[in-house]
C-alpha cells in the first residue's frame, strides 16, 4: 500500500520502503512507506482520509494541519517515517460520522466557513489550543489561529466558531461533573 | 511537491547519530524540527542523500537554566517549549520576547532553536537573539564535543562550521554577570512571513550602569549583522535618552539593507532605528538599579 510520486529527472535511485506504525485517530495502522512521502500524503492517498487539505504546499497556509501527539502541526512539512510510533489526529477523528465535534456545531452554527478548504486545518489548530486551553479569549483564538490562512472570510467568523465551541465543550464538562 | 529520494534513519542516541553522519559522508544530513529543511528539500534546493532523524534521541528536548545562570537549550526543544516556558521569563527577557515571533504556532511546535541555528538564516531570528546574547553551540562528534562561539559557527548563509559528521546537541547562553535587560522585535508583514527587519537587544547592567551590550540585527543584510559600534555606545554607561538615540542611530548605520518586496532600503534603516530605541527605552532603568 503506497503512493508511487510522478518519477521525475533528478529523484535518484530507488530506496527500499520502511515499515511504519502509526496511530491515526485511535486505529493502529502499519504500512509500508518510501521515506520521501509526506505525511500529508500519507494521510490523502494512502489512508484515503482526504479532510487534510493540502493547501500551498510550501508550509505556508496550515490547510494540512493535524495533530502528532497532540500537538498541530503542518503535515506537509514532516515525513510520514517520522510519525512511526506516534499519534496522529486528523478531522476525520473529531467525532463519529453520525455526530459532529462541537468545534464542527461552531463553524456550522457562527458560519466559519466559506469554500471550506482551510476549515480541517482550522478545526484541528483550534482543537490543540482548546485541549490546553478550556478557556481562551478572543486573542488566544486569533493568536492560535495566526498560522492557518482563511482566504474567504476575514477570521471574524471562525474566531466565533472557536469560541462558541469553546463555550460548548465547557458547558458538557460541567454537566459530566454534576453527574459524576 | 516532494523531495527527490534519500535514505532515512532514526537515531537513538547522539553516539548513534554522529556514527551514522560519519558512514554517510558528504551527503548526510540531521533532521530535527525539519521546518526549514524540508521545503528546501521539496522545492530541491536540497537533496540529502541520507536523513539522519534525531527526534528519537532521548533527553535531547529540555532547556535549564543552571545554577550559575547560564541557559542550555537542546537540540529537540521546540520553539513553543521556549514561547511557554516557565523558566525565561524573569531570566532572559531577549529570548522571551524572541519566542512568540518565531514563524507560525504550527511551524513553533516543530521547529528547534538549535536547528534554526545551523540552518544559518541571514533570516532567522535566533541567530540575532543568540548573537546579541553572546551564546554558543556545543558540537559533538566522532572525537566528542567541542563548543564553538556563535559568531564562528556561522560561516555564511546557509553555512555552519560543523563537520560532516558532527551534530549541533545544545546552545549555550553563558551566565549573565549583571541583571539581564533587552527584548526583540521583528516588524513581519503577516504571521509566519521573514522579518522585514529584526532587533535583537540584550544588556547586562550593574544598577548603575551598562556592563555589557548586545545589539544584532535580522534581514537587513546578507547575514546576522551585530551593531558593535551600537553596543560600544552603550557600554560602561548609564543608559540615558542621548544614548539610547545614538545607539539607534549608530545600529541602523550598521544595517546593509536592500530595497525588495518587503520594503526600501531607508525604511529598514528606519524601522531598525525605531526598534532599538524602542526596545532600549522600555527598560525600567529605575527597577533594574533597584534590583
Amino acid at each position: 500500500m503506497t503512493i508511487i510520486y510522478e518519477e521525475t529527472a533528478d529523484d535518484g535511485p530507488p530506496i527500499p520502503e520502511q515499515r511504519i506504525t502509526v496511530r491515526v485517530n485511535g486505529r493502529k495502522v502499519v504500512a509500508e512507506v518510501e521515506p520521501r512521502l509526506l505525511l500529508a500524503h500519507f494521510l490523502r492517498y494512502t489512508m484515503r482520509l482526504t479532510g487534510t487539505h493540502t493547501g500551498c504546499d510550501t508550509t505556508n497556509c496550515g490547510a494540512c494541519t493535524v495533530l502528532v501527539d497532540g500537538r498541530a502541526i503542518k503535515s506537509c512539512t514532516m515525513f510520514a517515517v517520522m510519525a512511526d510510533g506516534h499519534e496522529v489526529t486528523t478531522v476525520e477523528g473529531l467525532a463519529s460520522p453520525s455526530e459532529l465535534h462541537p468545534l464542527q456545531e461552531g463553524f456550522k452554527e457562527k458560519h466559519g466557513l466559506q469554500c471550506g478548504f482551510c476549515t480541517p486545518g482550522m478545526m484541528m489548530a483550534a482543537k490543540a489550543l482548546l485541549d490546553r486551553n478550556p478557556d481562551p479569549t478572543e486573542e488566544d483564538v486569533r493568536w492560535a489561529l495566526s498560522g492557518n490562512l482563511c482566504r474567504c472570510t476575514g477570521y471574524q467568523n471562525i474566531v466565533k466558531s472557536v469560541l462558541w465551541a469553546a463555550d460548548k465543550l465547557r458547558a458538557e464538562s460541567g454537566q459530566a461533573e454534576e453527574a459524576s | 511537491m516532494y523531495p527527490s529520494r534519500f535514505r532515512y534513519q532514526a537515531a537513538r542516541s547522539a553516539e548513534q547519530a554522529v556514527r551514522l553522519l560519519h558512514e554517510g559522508g558528504e551527503d548526510a544530513k540531521v533532521l530535527a524540527g525539519g521546518q526549514s529543511l524540508i521545503p528546501m528539500m521539496k522545492l530541491r534546493f536540497a537533496s540529502p542523500e541520507l536523513l539522519v532523524d534525531i527526534n528519537a534521541i532521548p533527553g535531547l528536548d529540555y532547556h535549564r537554566v543552571d545554577p550559575d545562570g547560564s541557559i542550555h537549550v537542546g537540540a529537540l526543544c521546540r520553539h513553543a517549549d521556549l514561547e511557554h516556558s516557565d523558566l525565561l521569563p524573569g531570566h532572559q527577557p531577549t529570548m522571551t520576547a524572541a519566542a512568540p515571533l518565531i514563524a507560525d504556532p504550527l511551524v513553533r511546535n516543530r521547529g528547534t532553536l538549535v536547528g534554526s541555528l545551523c540552518h544559518a538564516d541571514p533570516q532567522g531570528d535566533w541567530a540575532s537573539v543568540v548573537l546579541a546574547l553572546g551564546g554558543s553551540i556545543v558540537a559533538q562528534g566522532p572525537a566528542g564535543q567541542r563548543t564553538i562561539p556563535l559568531r564562528e559557527f556561522v560561516l555564511g548563509p546557509f553555512e555552519n562550521a560543523l563537520a560532516h559528521d558532527e551534530i549541533a546537541v545544545e546552545a549555550v547562553i553563558p551566565a549573565p554577570r549583571g541583571a539581564p535587560a533587552g527584548g526583540y522585535l521583528k516588524l513581519e508583514r503577516r504571521v509566519g512571513d521573514f522579518a522585514t527587519a529584526g532587533v535583537a537587544v540584550a544588556l547586562e547592567t550593574d544598577g548603575s550602569q551598562v556592563i555589557r551590550a548586545g545589539i544584532a540585527l535580522t534581514g537587513v543584510g546578507g547575514s546576522t549583522i551585530e551593531a558593535t559600534e551600537a553596543e560600544q555606545v552603550l557600554t560602561g554607561r548609564p543608559l540615558t535618552a542621548e544614548t539610547i538615540a545614538e545607539a539607534g542611530r549608530l545600529a541602523a548605520a550598521a544595517a546593509q539593507p536592500k530595497s525588495d518586496h518587503r520594503g526600501s532600503a531607508t525604511y529598514k534603516r528606519h524601522i531598525v532605528s525605531t526598534f532599538v530605541v524602542r526596545i532600549l527605552s522600555r527598560i525600567d532603568w529605575t527597577q533594574e538599579r533597584a534590583a
